[in-house]
Formats: structure tokens, sequence, C-alpha cells
């Protein structure tokens, strides 16, 4: 369960926002500049909040009150980013390594055969991020942090910067994760329809704040 | 013509062993210093800033003169340094090597320096949230991918200490054997009647170890260059 409340200052902007949410995928909608990726940047320790407080299934990560504040590298929230962000100087087999080796974690062959066959990257592992197609980058990066073994999976847009093709060629590998993978996950997304399809729970922001919380079918009427 | 003398022979080791040693010994640091100047925000950043230049300004022969008021027999750090640690700097070659590092350093620092602001923070971001603490994301993300930028600013901070001259011959004089590298040989042929040859000799030596160290240095930026983007 996560549940946060916190507010922060970003220039004229003012983020203020609370929820609690207990689903598999927790859609995070709103139109860009509500403060989306604010919001799971939070989440994920690279910003800290000025006031308020964030805890997932009790654990606190952030209380402004008492002073805590775990840093990024102590959470294990993993984070798919929107620009992917795979490491230039490592192959795909090394970067999905990466996660391992810094939480100093085992080597696992039968979970990583299980990750690179769930999204079909398993014959990319020779080769560098440069060569890799949009579509290749991004389930490279879902791979690098699902083998992170993260409590909690942020994807911020992640079919933001793919063409309509590449978003098709992606959404099922987004489904399968979240029958199969079995990790909560945040997923921020202006796209309702995407949402429809992969959320269990919205969280509506707008102008940093909460307006609606609910199932998915609060979406209706969204575009 | 191309006959070296031994004495010859003693000044070109002793350039080389002087300008490796301090480009060795002011490579961690410079990369300690380059990171400071590019990812930390800290009281006093501006002095230290101005102070890695310094050397870049000033007439070397100041520089060598307060080299020798602060690491001399009698100075206040060197007299500490000889007294307990036995490490003195006058009129040896280590002070040569110390002149020649402190010359080269802003040499050293600067595409350091430009090289770790140039790597995408979003990328040591992405590495914090996958586990690593700050001190492997510089390890295993920043330093790697601002390696060229490491290699330029040695071959830079070498070339530099191969050729310094003013601080070298103002701090620890013109000793053959111990401070005489390729640049005061040369300085003193020139001044010796007969000595022209000689002089010669070991013009032509600094140019081919230049050029050498150019070169050294495209290739490990091609290499670097191509290692980061995978072909």
């Amino acid at each position: 369960m996560l549940r946060l409340d916190v507010s922060k200052q970003l220039g004229d902007f003012k983020l203020e926002a609370a929820f609690e949410s207990e689903g598999r995928v927790t859609g995070l909608f709103g139109s860009s500049g509500a403060g989306k990726t604010s919001l799971i940047n939070m989440i994920a320790g690279l910003l800290r909040p000025d006031r308020g407080s964030i805890a997932i299934d009790g654990e606190v990560l952030d209380d402004t009150a008492n002073r805590v504040h775990i840093p990024a590298h102590r959470r294990r929230i993993g984070y798919v980013f929107q620009d992917f962000r795979l490491f230039p100087h490592l192959d795909v087999g090394e970067n999905l390594d990466y996660g391992r080796r810094m939480n100093g974690l085992a080597e696992d062959s039968v979970r990583r055969k299980r990750v690179t066959d769930l999204l079909d990257i398993g014959d990319l592992l020779d080769r560098r991020p440069g060569k890799l197609s949009g579509g290749e980058r991004q389930r490279v990066a879902l791979g690098r942090a699902l083998l992170a073994q993260p409590r909690l999976l942020l994807l911020d847009e992640p079919l933001g910067s793919l063409d309509e093709e590449r978003k098709e060629e992606i959404l099922p590998y987004l489904v399968r994760l979240r029958d199969e993978a079995g990790i909560p996950m945040v997923y921020v997304s202006h796209d309702a329809a995407e949402l429809r399809q992969l959320a269990t729970q919205i969280v509506m922001l707008k102008r940093g704040r909460v307006t609606v919380f609910g199932g998915v079918k609060v979406l209706s009427g969204a575009q | 013509m191309f006959d070296i003398s031994p004495t010859e022979w003693t000044a070109i080791l002793l350039s080389l062993r002087v300008a490796s040693i301090a480009t060795l010994v002011a490579t961690p640091l410079g990369i300690a210093v380059a990171w400071l100047l590019a990812r930390r925000d800290f009281w006093g950043k501006a002095v230290v800033d101005a102070l890695v230049h310094l050397p870049l300004v000033l007439p070397p022969v100041v520089t060598g003169y307060l080299l020798l008021l602060t690491f001399g027999r009698r100075g206040l750090v060197g007299e500490w340094l000889a007294d307990h640690l036995g490490i003195v700097f006058a009129f040896r070659w280590t002070g040569a090597a110390l002149a020649c590092g402190v010359m080269s350093f802003p040499l050293l620092v600067r595409p350091i320096r430009l090289s770790i602001e140039a790597v995408d923070r979003r990328l040591e971001q992405a590495a914090s949230t996958l586990g690593a603490a700050p001190w492997r994301v510089f390890t295993s993300v920043t330093l790697p991918l601002a390696l060229p930028g490491v290699l330029a600013g040695m071959v830079l901070g070498f070339a530099k200490a191969i050729g310094e001259f003013g601080a070298t011959i103002t701090f620890v004089s013109n000793i053959p054997g111990e401070t005489q590298t390729i640049s005061s040989a040369i300085y003193a042929l020139i001044s010796t009647p007969d000595g022209d040859a000689a002089a010669l000799r070991l013009v032509i030596v600094s140019v081919v170890i230049a050029m050498g160290a150019l070169i050294a240095s495209e290739w490990f930026a091609r290499r670097a260059t191509r290692r980061l983007h995978g072909s």
C-alpha cells in the first residue's frame, strides 16, 4: 500500500497532493504540468517534499515532521523513465545486471531468464543501447528496473516518446508485466485510453492537486 | 649529430619520470577537484576555482618562489614534512615533480571538469533508483562516461609537466642528475659555448615526446568514444 501526503513549492507552482492506494496499478492521470512527474520523483526519493510524508506498506520513506528522508538508492523503488536512460557505456546485459550488482543481490539466472523472456530481450544482451530501437530501449529499461527487485515500480509516461506503432508494440508487455510480475505499479500518463487498459485505480491530478480518486470508471469522459 | 650523450639521457629520463609521477599523483586529486567544481555547490567554491587556476596566470617564477617558501627546507610545510615524514622537496627531483604537478594542475582539471559537467545527470538519477549509493554512481556511471576528458586532461597535464621550466628551476634549481630536466638542460646548453648541437638534439627529443603525447591522446579519445557509442 502506498500512502502519500506531501506539498512542495516548485517556482510558482505548488504541488499539494494526498492519496492512499491499494491498487495493483495506480494510474496517475493529468495533463502536462499537473505535477505528475514531480510527484513520482518524490516517491522515488529524487525530490524532497517541503512538508508531508510518504510510506509504502507501513514503512516511512519521507516524514518531514520527524526529519526522515530515505535516499533514493535505499528505497528499492524501480523507475522507468519516459526517456529510457539506459547507460550508454554498458551493453544490454550489463544494463540489466546493474541493479542486482548495486543492491548486492546474488546472481539469479532463473529470474533473469523469466524477465528477458517476458520482455523478449534475450537476443539483445550483447548490444549497446545506441544500437536499439525506441521500443527495444523501453523494454530493456523495464527489464533493468524489474531485475533490481523493487517493491514498487514507477512508470513515467513509458510510451510517451514512442510513435503509435511502437506504443502498440509495448502495451502488451506492460499488460503482461501487470499480470505476471506481481509488483505494484504507479503508472503516469496523460492518455486516458492507455490508463483504461492498464490501471486498476486512478488518481487524477490537476494543477498540483488531487481532484478525483477512484476506479478506472472515473476516466469516463476524460480524453 | 644524433649520438645522445649520457648527460642528455639523464635529463630525458628524469623529465619523463618527473612528468609521469606528477601526472599520476595529480590525477586522482584533479578528478576530485573537478567533481567538486562540476557537481557541488559549497561555500568558498569561487576561491577553490581561483586557486586551481592561479598557476596558469601567475608568473612561473612566482609560483616557484612560493613553493620554495612553503615546501623548502625552512618552509612552513617543508620543514614539518622533512622532520616528521622524511619527505624533502627542495633541490630534489621530487620537488621538480611537485612544481610540475602544481603548474600542470589547471590544465589537468579543466577537461575533466568539462567532461563531468557533460555527463547527463538523469543517468546518475537512474543509477540511484537502481540502488547505487552516491560513490558507486560516481565510479560506475559518472567516471566511465567522463573518461575521455580524464585522459585528455592527463595528456595535457603530462605535456605541460614535460615542458615546465620557470617554477621548476626557481624551486629546485638546475642540478644535473637530480633536477635537470630537458628544459633546464637546454637552457644550460644554449648558454654554454659549443652547446648548440646538444641543445638541438634535446629540442628534437622534446618535439618527439610532445607529438607522441598528442597522438596518444587522440588515440585514447577515439577509443573511449567508440566504447561509449558501442560499435
